[in-house]
């Protein structure tokens, strides 16, 4: 089987260039409600998809790829988003003009579609089998043996394990990867000419993110489909597409082959993005100091008991025995898949949660054992950034307000505390004057620079970063990366750096440890062990990370780089 | 699936134990004599005397209540102060009225509420979705005894289509029992048609905006199937909670509509009860209407776990 990460060859553009294209979608606008003076979301874009195809639309949120497929697809929230000018043909078919009886017949047989979210694009309540069923329902007249027979086939395609029991299976019951195998198969089993995939990847792990997509590849090929896949993620891009087109707020920025865009993107916002991709050569390692260890974790375990009524209680080990030390002025990375206990890992070192066994000294004091009154004053020398910006700030207190609250309560007075709160911001690259802004006044980005802001006000030892990049797009994660190393030189504090993602590992850890199942599978310096893995395990997350073989910010592939260097 | 409705039966104990106790304290922890309590203002000294024994209350308060508890297994609830008859056979010549009302008011308002608060969901935010909403504020607002006299008025009285009031029990023949049941249930069905169509809405307006009911949309099948079949079922736990409930409501609180239609049903016996201090009854209605409420509780977990594959316990 294609191992599905060298670049593949482009493919025959000649022949693609003269047939018909699939779906041919001609300066579309999409426009804000009813009114003829709402706001363009889609300003103006032309894109063609030819059979056998992979086009790869790419663009940072908000940009307006989603839009772009939903309008193909003719599932717009209704009243809200209205095609307002342009055309979409699918093999020549208008879509803008055809009624919704025609729109039906299209979708799944034409053309079909697969969400982001696997977890909750099936229904939960009816068994994937019935959900696969109900396709061949209503575009079919096969009879109930027929159809089963296909899905059964269908399913194998897709390489479910044990279709038989699969087919009568809840989705609770399947992992991620499963359910988006069940979607695919959903929304190929009759052979549609056109697949829209909308980010179908971003939800899974690397692992099963490069099954999927080597899959949806595969079947590519068997089934002849045109494929319009959207991603944010360059790694996929270099994995999948066969063409690029980069939208920027709902326009069209650039188009063309892979390699092309690659290697020589002519526009100023497609060399930024490429620049903005975290290389997975990790940075120049520093220095070993002799500074003094600030956080240590020993034998931490945590162990979830599930009681039963009856009989005996299910015991979940999300944590077993991890080992790590950080000294001052250095970044320590967590990496592992979802499930692997990283985060389970960072919350016990904070004492969000209670490690049942094991002990963490925090600059040389043991606080895992200590009552929560006693921890009062060691919780400022270690605080804690979040993953998603618009929740982990309240959103009806001021900005100044959330940094001063933690310095208050460890008796500062309110006038000092405001006044250090502008400091911050400041050194967050933020005005001083968004003290007295609210949440939803700032951008993603921007929030998590309050979050960051607000972690320091307290002069913490060591700062916990749980997955604090993951997201954001690539430019502004690049910012907030930038931020961190510059803030850690400044005041020397110490990181731990909990990430799925090894690009991201790579460019701002000088150790990692890496999890798998609660356990610490290999721990080392990170140009150690993300150049030289020894164990399988970190050698597979490697090889899975999309886009491995291409060094985006340099517009090469990865090996001309190195020849260039020898 | 048996043997999470056994563990549900056998928790249910000790909430009827508790009720019981608290049931039988009722009257021992009253200030006063419960004796004399129980035999009224104008009771003679022997009349007393012979409460006392018939309720042990010289034994000690432990074995008064085991012999209590003993005889209620058995099926002896006592006998009414004011009639002499047993309590037993008293709420046994009730029930059959008021669970009929219950159950023919429950299912007309499902029949009528969840096709209506679909709709209303489906055709969020048009005229359809404001009048029907507008229907249900109505029902709210306006109160039963109205509803009921205005119906008795029109369909009773002027058109004589159905009998004014009364309840013939269904043994006597179908066909009267039937038409006496049609009035009150129109009138009571009237608030919970109101309640469930409210419920119906809001909670598919919740499901609607699901990643799975897009999914369905993409499959290309038609809205009919996209709103039975993968909204309606996701949307129904709030909706059976609200049913549930209310059918436990409508068994033993639906005196004004008993009375209006002079139906004799629990409601009405439990009123003239506490108003005649008829202890041993207002004893054994407290225990009837918690064990109904035990009941239904445990069909409305029953039905969460049909509906939804997920709720495993």
């Amino acid at each position: 089987m294609d191992s599905g990460l060298a670049l593949r060859a482009p493919r025959n553009d000649e022949r693609s260039c003269m047939t018909n294209p699939v779906l041919d979608i001609n300066n579309l606008v999409v426009s804000i409600g009813k009114k003829p003076k709402g706001a363009n979301i889609i300003d103006g874009i032309s894109i063609q998809v030819h059979e056998r195809e992979t086009l790869c639309l790419v663009g940072e949120s908000g940009s307006g790829k989603s839009v772009t497929s939903l309008t193909t697809m003719g599932l717009l929230p209704k009243g809200t988003l209205v095609p307002t000018a342009g055309s979409v043909k699918l093999v020549g078919e208008e879509l803008l003009t055809a009624t919704d009886r025609r729109l039906r017949q299209l979708r799944a047989t034409q053309m079909a579609m697969i969400f982001q979210e696997p977890m909750t694009a099936l229904n939960p309540v009816v068994p994937v089998g019935r959900q696969i069923d109900e396709v061949l329902r209503a575009h079919t007249d096969l009879d109930a043996k027929a159809r089963k027979k296909r899905i059964l086939d269908m399913m194998e395609q897709v390489r479910l394990p044990q279709v038989e029991r699969i087919f009568a299976s809840y989705p609770h019951r399947l992992s991620g990867g499963q359910r988006q195998r069940i979607m695919i198969a959903m929304a190929l089993v009759l052979e549609p000419k056109l697949l829209i995939a909308d980010e179908p990847t971003t939800a899974l792990d690397v692992t099963t993110q490069k099954q999927i997509l080597t899959l949806i590849r595969d079947l590519q090929r068997d089934h002849g489909t045109a494929v319009l896949f959207i991603t944010h993620d360059m790694g996929v891009v270099a994995e999948i597409a066969d063409r690029v087109a980069v939208m920027r707020q709902g326009r069209l920025v650039e188009t063309g082959p892979l390699e092309t865009v690659l290697r020589n993107p002519t526009m100023e916002y497609t060399r930024n993005l490429l620049s903005a991709v975290p290389s997975l050569v990790p940075r120049a390692a520093r220095p070993e100091t002799k500074e003094p260890v600030v956080l240590e974790a020993n034998d931490l375990s945590k162990v979830y008991k599930e009681r039963a009524f009856f009989g005996k209680g299910r015991e979940v080990v999300a944590a077993d025995k991890v080992t790590l030390t950080l000294r001052k002025g250095r970044t320590l990375g967590i990496v592992g898949e979802s499930g692997s206990g990283k985060s389970t890992v960072a919350r016990c070192i904070v004492r969000l949660i209670d490690p049942t066994s094991g002990g963490v000294r925090l600059s040389g004091r043991e606080i895992s054992d200590i009552s929560r009154r006693l921890l009062q004053p060691h919780r400022q020398k270690i605080q804690i950034v979040f993953q998603d910006p618009y929740r982990s700030l309240n959103p009806r207190v001021t900005v100044g307000e959330s940094i001063a609250e933690g310095p208050i309560n460890y008796g500062v007075s309110h006038a000092d505390a405001m006044k250090r709160a502008r400091e911050l911001l400041e050194l967050v690259g933020l005005p001083a004057d968004a003290v007295s802004r609210y949440p939803h006044q700032f951008s993603g980005g921007q929030r998590q620079r309050i979050a960051i802001a607000r972690a320091l006000a307290l002069d913490p030892d060591v700062l916990v970063a749980d997955e604090a990049v993951s997201a954001l797009d690539v430019s502004v994660q690049a910012q907030v990366l930038e931020l961190l190393d510059e803030i850690q030189k400044r005041l020397g504090i110490a990181i731990l750096f909990i990430t799925h993602d090894l690009r991201v590992a790579a460019q701002i850890c000088d150790e990692v440890v890496v999890m798998q199942h609660g356990r610490v599978v290999e721990q080392g310096p990170a140009a150690e062990v993300l150049t030289h893995p020894k164990e399988a395990y970190t050698r597979a997350l490697l090889e899975a990370a999309p886009g491995r073989g291409w060094d985006f910010a340099n517009f090469r592939p990865v090996s001309e780089g190195v020849a260039a260097t020898a | 699936m048996l043997g999470y409705l056994l563990r549900r039966i056998f928790a249910a104990v000790p909430v009827m134990g508790v009720v019981a106790l608290f049931v039988f304290l009722l009257l021992r922890l009253t200030p006063g004599d419960p004796a004399a309590i129980l035999a009224g203002d104008n009771a003679t000294p022997e009349r007393l005397e012979r409460i006392r024994a018939s309720l042990g209350l010289n034994e000690p308060l432990i074995v008064q209540f085991i012999t209590w508890v003993n005889k209620l297994l058995h099926g002896d609830l006592g006998t009414s102060l004011i009639s002499n008859l047993p309590v037993m056979k008293m709420i046994g010549q009730r029930v059959e009225p008021s669970i009929s009302i219950a159950l023919s008011t429950i299912i007309l308002a499902v029949i009528v509420a969840v096709p209506l608060g679909v709709i209303a969901a489906w055709k969020h935010g048009t005229w359809i979705d404001r009048f029907v909403m507008g229907l249900s504020v109505l029902g709210f607002s306006v109160p039963v005894f109205v509803v009921g006299y205005l119906l008795i008025e029109v369909f009773a009285i002027d058109l004589r289509w159905v009998p004014v009031q009364g309840f013939r029990s269904i043994s006597n023949g179908f066909g009267p029992f039937f038409e006496r049941m049609i009035l009150p249930t129109c009138a009571l069905s009237f608030i919970y048609i109101a309640l469930i169509a409210r419920m119906t809405r809001a909670a598919m307006l919740d499901v609607l905006g699901e990643d799975y009911v897009r999914t369905a949309r993409a499959k290309g099948i038609n809205e009919v199937a996209v709103m039975m079949r993968h909204a309606l079922r996701n949307a129904a736990v709030p909706v059976i909670t609200v049913i549930g409930t209310g059918f436990a409501l409508l068994i033993s609180g639906v005196v004004v509509t008993e009375s209006v239609f002079n139906i004799p049903g629990i409601g009405r016996l439990t009123v003239d009860a506490v108003l005649a201090r008829d202890y041993p009854v207002i004893q054994a209605m407290i225990l009837l209407t918690s064990l109904i409420y035990v009941v239904v509780n445990l069909l409305i977990d029953v039905a969460y776990t049909l509906l939804d594959p997920r709720i495993r316990y």
